[in-house]
């Protein structure tokens, strides 16, 4: 039958499953927008296109499926780029769909031209620019199968005005994806796996690390097995929250600048660090110089490009992390390493110690006061998406999670104003689960325009703001590292309150405890979105994220929480 | 210290770009790229000099074949390989007597004059790096007026070529 390529988009939208858009029409996209509504797929009209790309990627990492992002040419497009580069350096599977001018104008500067697969080439993990109707179908087929396969992330699919008016017998296409070069992931080296469980087997102390890769291979009960059977400890990446229960006794917490001091102790005093589906970022790492000196290290990942690229191995191993694990698990001997847990313990009652929630109240509202509270009203098994900043550091510290695809941050980029366009997506994604979003009052400022889809799509997100006056970590990176001048990261704001109940959303505002405790449990008790202004303690050391590894310092070398003469316990 | 690496990709538009992006985004040292066509329709083959002293060349070997429009990527440093690099070169030629002279150094580096101006003449020289730039040595002192490189081209010697099993 012979369709346009307007319907040939929509044909194949339906044929790769998806069944919810994010976009903005706009002149060069509108030929593909008309048909929409013949076709059983849901578009999200949002307020700007970036947060179109971040609801595609939200939605990609709660389901585990490719969400979709269109937006038209020229600034459609260039307002999309910060959402692609945020997808791809956190490799979420996306595809966006760009109109562009005709053909025959490219390369004029016409109105709205932009050279966007110019523009995405090095954020995208491929692009296309289609300039025959014809290939467009099997053009759309390959996109979703790169995005998703072997080490997922964004694919942009540039669509000039005249093929989506043209119209060719439409033919789905079928069977296996002829693609010369595109290798995704091979079956891994058993002789590398074999030495792997060598090492495993004699390790004193070792350490598993655990990053997003756990999550995207399915892998988060091959790791629990594993580890529960050569009892190793598990510390994990910002990304890598959900791989492993962080209820588990062998969890160690997160690692890395803001990861729990005694988690980065057991790094440095490993002897074997097993990285699993992480690729040493240096938020991770601190200095490399210093790095975990007297382990062995073995890597696992899907990318070969990620083996010894940042810290060199004794045994990198390409693969699928859950195929791998299913190989190695039954070489490894049940095994137990009393004293290194019992050394981990140690080091961690002093964190304990230090932890700002076991120390008696002073009346002022800090962070982690009601990021624990939010936790227990919600039992821990909310999807939480935190935006950017220090409430990101504490989201990621004080929400402990056991859920799979249930922490949702821009880890690779740290973009501002991802928060509450991913959790659209992430709402979309599992309409039934509560939905937090927890944002600083720098970052919600950045893509608070969307509380508009917010409520035009009726969508019950909770939204938490950390309102603590300033750009909080930059503030903070002032305090200790820049002589205390606080430049430009003061920031005079609005009535919150006032400014979302414009939209219609039950909003509180909460100064200490006690109310932060009663609106957490009002807005759950509310249909429908809702928004609490946390007015927390702006300055001082309650104010700081702990603990600490200065940009540039070895993992071990934190800034720490001072020790309390008290605790509550 | 350099290593020269064959690239086999697809002919299709912007594959350079994404080639030379790639260099540029992560920063690799390349000496030199030259692209041609192959014997195959559709693919196209690219050798890539990369300045191993500077650059991990596994990285750039990995990084290349992540491109989706990378089918193969060959590191053939260590192989008997034959290397060939081709320069135009045109030097001021005076009188009769340098001109007599020149033809001679011509000569003994096997190359040949292909254009014979008044004043001037042009040289063109193919071999590896070494020999072309002692050529350019020899005739610096002349006066050169213009000269172009390619960049190296390679092939692994006997045995199969690096685009065995490939279907166009
Ligand atoms: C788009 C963008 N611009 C700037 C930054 C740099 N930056 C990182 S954290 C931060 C402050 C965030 O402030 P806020 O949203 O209030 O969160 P807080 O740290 O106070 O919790 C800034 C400006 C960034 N990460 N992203
Ligand atoms: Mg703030």
């Amino acid at each position: 039958m012979k369709k346009t390529g307007a319907e040939i988009v929509w044909e194949m939208l339906n044929r790769e499953g998806v069944k919810v858009v994010f976009g903005i029409p706009g002149g060069a996209i509108m030929h593909t927008y008309h048909p929409r509504q013949d076709y059983d797929i849901h578009h999200v009209l949002m307020r700007h296109e970036q947060c179109a790309a971040h609801a595609a990627d939200g939605y990609a990492r709660v389901s585990g499926k490719v969400g979709v992002a269109i937006a038209t040419s020229g600034p459609g497009a260039t307002n999309l780029v910060t959402g692609i580069a945020t997808a791809a350096l956190d490799s979420s599977p996306i595809v966006c769909i760009t109109g562009q001018v005709q053909t025959y104008l490219i390369g004029t500067d016409a109105f709205q031209e932009v050279d966007i697969t110019g523009i995405t080439l090095p954020i995208t993990k491929h692009n296309y620019l289609v300039t025959d109707i014809n290939e467009l179908a099997y053009t759309i087929h390959e996109a979703f199968h790169i995005a998703r396969s072997g080490r997922p992330g964004p694919v942009l699919i540039d669509l000039p005005k005249d093929i989506q008016i043209a119209s060719t017998e439409f033919e789905p296409p079928e069977g296996d994806i002829s693609l010369p070069g595109y290798r995704p992931v091979a079956p891994a080296s058993a002789a590398a796996v074999q030495r792997a469980a060598e090492f495993i087997n004699t390790a004193k102390r070792p350490v598993v690390l655990a990053g997003q890769g756990v999550l995207m291979s399915g892998a988060m009960q091959e790791l629990r097995s594993f580890a529960e059977k050569a009892q190793v400890p598990v510390a994990l990446t910002l990304l890598g929250k959900g791989g492993f229960p962080e209820s588990h006794p062998l969890a160690l917490g997160m690692m890395g600048m803001h990861g729990e001091a005694f988690v980065n102790q057991a790094i440095q005093e490993a002897d074997l660090i097993l990285a699993f589906g992480m690729r040493f970022d240096d938020r991770v790492t601190g200095t490399l110089a210093t790095y975990s000196p007297n382990a062995r290290r073995v890597h696992v990942d899907a990318d070969a490009a990620e083996l010894n690229k940042i810290v060199k191995v004794d045994v990198p191993i390409l693969g699928d992390l859950r195929q791998v694990l299913t190989q190695l698990l039954p070489l490894v001997a049940p095994a137990t390493h009393p004293e290194w847990l019992a050394q981990i313990d140690a080091w961690r009652g002093d964190s304990h110690f230090r932890n700002i929630l076991n120390r008696p109240e002073n009346g002022r509202l800090v962070a982690a006061h009601f990021i624990n509270d939010i936790w227990e009203a919600t039992k821990g098994e909310a999807i939480v998406v935190s935006d950017v900043g220090q409430h990101q550091m504490w989201t990621a510290q004080f929400y402990r999670n056991d859920l799979p695809n249930s922490v949702v941050t821009s880890g690779g980029l740290g973009t501002m104003g991802f928060g509450l366009p991913a959790a659209i997506g992430a709402q979309f994604a599992q309409p039934d689960r509560e939905v937090w979003v927890i944002a600083g009052d720098g970052g919600f400022q950045m893509t608070m325009h969307d509380l508009g889809t917010i409520i035009q799509e009726k969508l019950p997100i909770k939204i938490a703001l950390s309102d603590n006056g300033y750009l909080g970590m930059v503030r903070q990176w002032q305090e200790f590292f820049y002589d205390k001048r606080y430049e430009s990261t003061r920031l005079v704001n609005p009535d919150f309150v006032k400014l979302v109940e414009a939209y219609g959303i039950p909003a509180w505002r909460a100064t200490n405890r006690a109310e932060a405790r009663t609106a957490i449990a009002e807005a759950r008790a509310t249909d429908g979105p809702t928004f609490i202004d946390f007015q927390i303690a702006d300055v001082g050391e309650d104010g700081n994220v702990y603990p600490m590894v200065p940009s540039g310092a070895a993992l071990h070398e934190m800034i720490r929480r001072s020790q309390p003469d008290h605790t509550t316990d | 210290m350099q290593s020269t690496l064959i690239a086999l990709v697809e002919d299709k538009p912007g594959v350079l770009n994404r080639v030379a992006s790639l260099f540029r985004r992560r920063a690799f040292n390349i000496e030199s790229l030259a692209v041609g066509h192959t014997e195959k329709p559709g693919i196209s083959r690219m050798t890539i000099v990369v300045d191993s002293s500077r650059t991990d060349v596994e990285m750039v070997v990995q990084n290349l074949l992540k491109l989706v429009n990378v089918i193969r990527v060959e590191d053939v440093t260590e192989v008997p390989t034959v290397m060939r690099d081709l320069a135009l070169v045109k030097v001021r030629s005076g009188d009769g007597a340098t001109r007599a002279e020149i033809m001679q150094l011509v000569d003994t580096f096997r190359a040949r004059v292909v254009d014979v101006g008044l004043k001037t003449l042009m040289v063109e020289v193919t071999g590896t790096d070494d020999k072309i730039s002692g050529l350019v040595d020899v005739l610096r002192p002349y006066g050169i007026e213009e000269m172009v490189r390619t960049g190296r081209v390679a092939m692994a010697r006997g045995g199969v070529g690096t685009d065995r099993e490939l279907t166009a």
